[in-house]
């Protein structure tokens, strides 16, 4: 795992969705943990093509459950 | 039939972000006009402008809660709180009883502006986010708020132009009156944004007078040359009596007339023959004579025909007793949206604290206006009761009638 998607991955979740970095374990689950609902999903999104430059199609995200799903995603994506 | 009565109120504003600096400058005679330099690379005709600084919610809001909201509705939520504080309704309280909400908006531009540029930038929908849709419908500050305060009563946007929040408080009290609810949150929010004024500058509309933005807006005055446009947020909180008695809550005032019409005229010239039913309908309404009004807060946006017809107007209803009359918007402003709300509080302030606010610029009558009691200096006087008018394009008209509540 590229420790620089980790970081750029805690740094939107902590920055705009001001979530606190001591929840932002890999096992930490996104919706019952995080707290993150369908609407932040449209955000991220929006976040993820302007951070690591690819288009995400939502239903690639639906088996996305915990933060390490996400950024294994990710890494399988990202250029 | 319940009585009505207000039980809170808060203010955000160019004249100030609460009701204590409202205060100040509604006695002072301050104007919260300035320039807005962006419009000039716009290429506006006028760059005046209220002039508001935005809120930071970032502490009071949770992220979810904020990014719905747009300009107007940071500025409505901060009025909402200290309206609901001083009314003393807390989070609890919301979530136990049933609590409305009616607010004047009818714009949100830069929403709708940043998502179809970028939709035609981009051609990707799902690049716009999830805040958008929530910040550009009219219905913003109603959305945002009920959900905000968890409300659940009546909820929806009173869309009337610049009658709009004075529609929503009619609105509010028809349905007290009618015993359909017992506390009502009401008022009106308007964004002020260069984007949103382009159009309306468009018109020729605005005044020029750039070089003294605080003698710009003249209502009533010889030499006025159009409105300036402002902006804000302006919360009444409207309960029946026997909820406020019940409560404990504070009775600050009582809605006692509410008057209508539309002209069926010009889209943007507005009559005289339309001002005076709403006038006689509010009268009628509250069950008054003409002579039994204290003060009238008057529409006067400073444009040409609008004040000389609501002059001829006020004449026509109130010649015999000659009340004393200003517009405040000599120093906020045009609120529009927002007007019909923040008039009600700038009303009830001046009846708290016995003063008539100055119509400031007022400096010399022209025919119409010279046959109105205008107060051009602050004045001091005791209210009892007082009268406020609001007009918007399309020729809607709306009158209240407040008082002391005895």
């Amino acid at each position: 795992m590229k420790p620089e998607i980790i970081e750029k991955v805690n740094e939107f979740l902590t920055e705009e969705f001001e979530i606190e970095s001591s929840l932002l374990t890999p096992e930490a689950r996104i919706v019952e943990d995080l707290g993150i609902e369908s609407l932040d999903f449209v955000d991220i999104v929006v976040i993820i093509e302007r951070d690591f430059g690819f288009k995400v199609k939502r239903e690639e995200m639906a088996g996305v459950r915990t933060l390490e799903d996400l950024y294994k995603y990710i890494e399988t994506r990202a250029v | 039939m319940n009585r009505v009565v207000i039980t809170g109120m808060g203010i955000y504003s160019t004249i100030g972000k609460n009701l204590d600096e409202v205060r100040n400058s509604l006695y002072t005679g301050r104007s919260g006009i300035g320039l807005d330099l962006r419009r000039k690379e716009f290429g506006f005709r006028s760059c005046l402008s209220g002039v508001i600084e935005r809120p930071n919610l970032k502490s009071a809001l949770p992220r979810r809660m904020r990014v719905g909201l747009p300009e107007q509705g940071e500025y409505s939520y901060v009025a909402t709180m200290e309206a609901l504080k001083n009314a003393g309704i807390d989070m609890d309280f919301l979530e136990k009883n049933e609590v409305g909400i009616l607010y004047g908006n009818d714009s949100s531009s830069i929403p709708v502006i940043e998502s179809i540029d970028l939709i035609r930038e981009k051609r990707d929908t799902t690049l716009i986010g999830s805040g958008a849709i929530f910040q550009s419908m009219n219905s913003t500050i109603t959305m945002n708020l009920s959900v905000i305060l968890k409300l659940r009563g009546i909820n929806f946007t009173v869309s009337g132009a610049c009658a709009s929040s004075s529609h929503a408080i009619g609105m509010a009290y028809l349905l007290i009156k009618q015993g359909l609810q017992d506390i009502i949150i009401c008022g009106g929010g308007q964004e002020i944004n260069a984007e949103s004024m382009g159009s309306f500058d468009g018109l020729s509309a605005f005044s020029t007078r750039e070089d003294a933005p605080e003698k710009a807006s003249r209502p009533f005055d010889r030499d006025r040359d159009g409105l300036v446009p402002s902006g804000g947020g302006a919360t009444v909180i409207l309960e029946s009596y026997e909820s406020a008695k019940r409560r404990g809550a504070p009775i600050l005032a009582e809605v006692r007339g509410y008057g209508f019409s539309s002209n069926g005229d010009h889209i943007s010239v507005p009559n005289v023959e339309g001002p005076v039913r709403s006038l006689v309908r509010c009268l009628k309404d509250a069950n008054m004579k003409a002579s039994e009004i204290d003060y009238i807060n008057a529409h006067a946006t400073a444009t040409p025909v609008g004040d000389e017809n609501e002059a001829k107007a006020i004449d026509q209803v109130f010649g015999d007793s000659k009340p004393l009359v200003s517009s405040t918007k000599s120093m906020t402003g045009h609120e529009m949206w927002m007007g019909g709300a923040s008039e009600v509080i700038y009303s009830m302030i001046m009846m708290q604290n016995a003063f008539v606010a100055p119509n400031i610029n007022f400096e010399n009558p022209d025919e119409f206006s010279a046959k109105l009691n205008i107060a051009a200096k602050t004045t001091e006087k005791n209210i009892d009761v007082f009268l406020s008018n609001s007009f918007g394009f399309g020729g809607t008209n709306s009158t209240l009638i407040v008082s002391r509540f005895k």
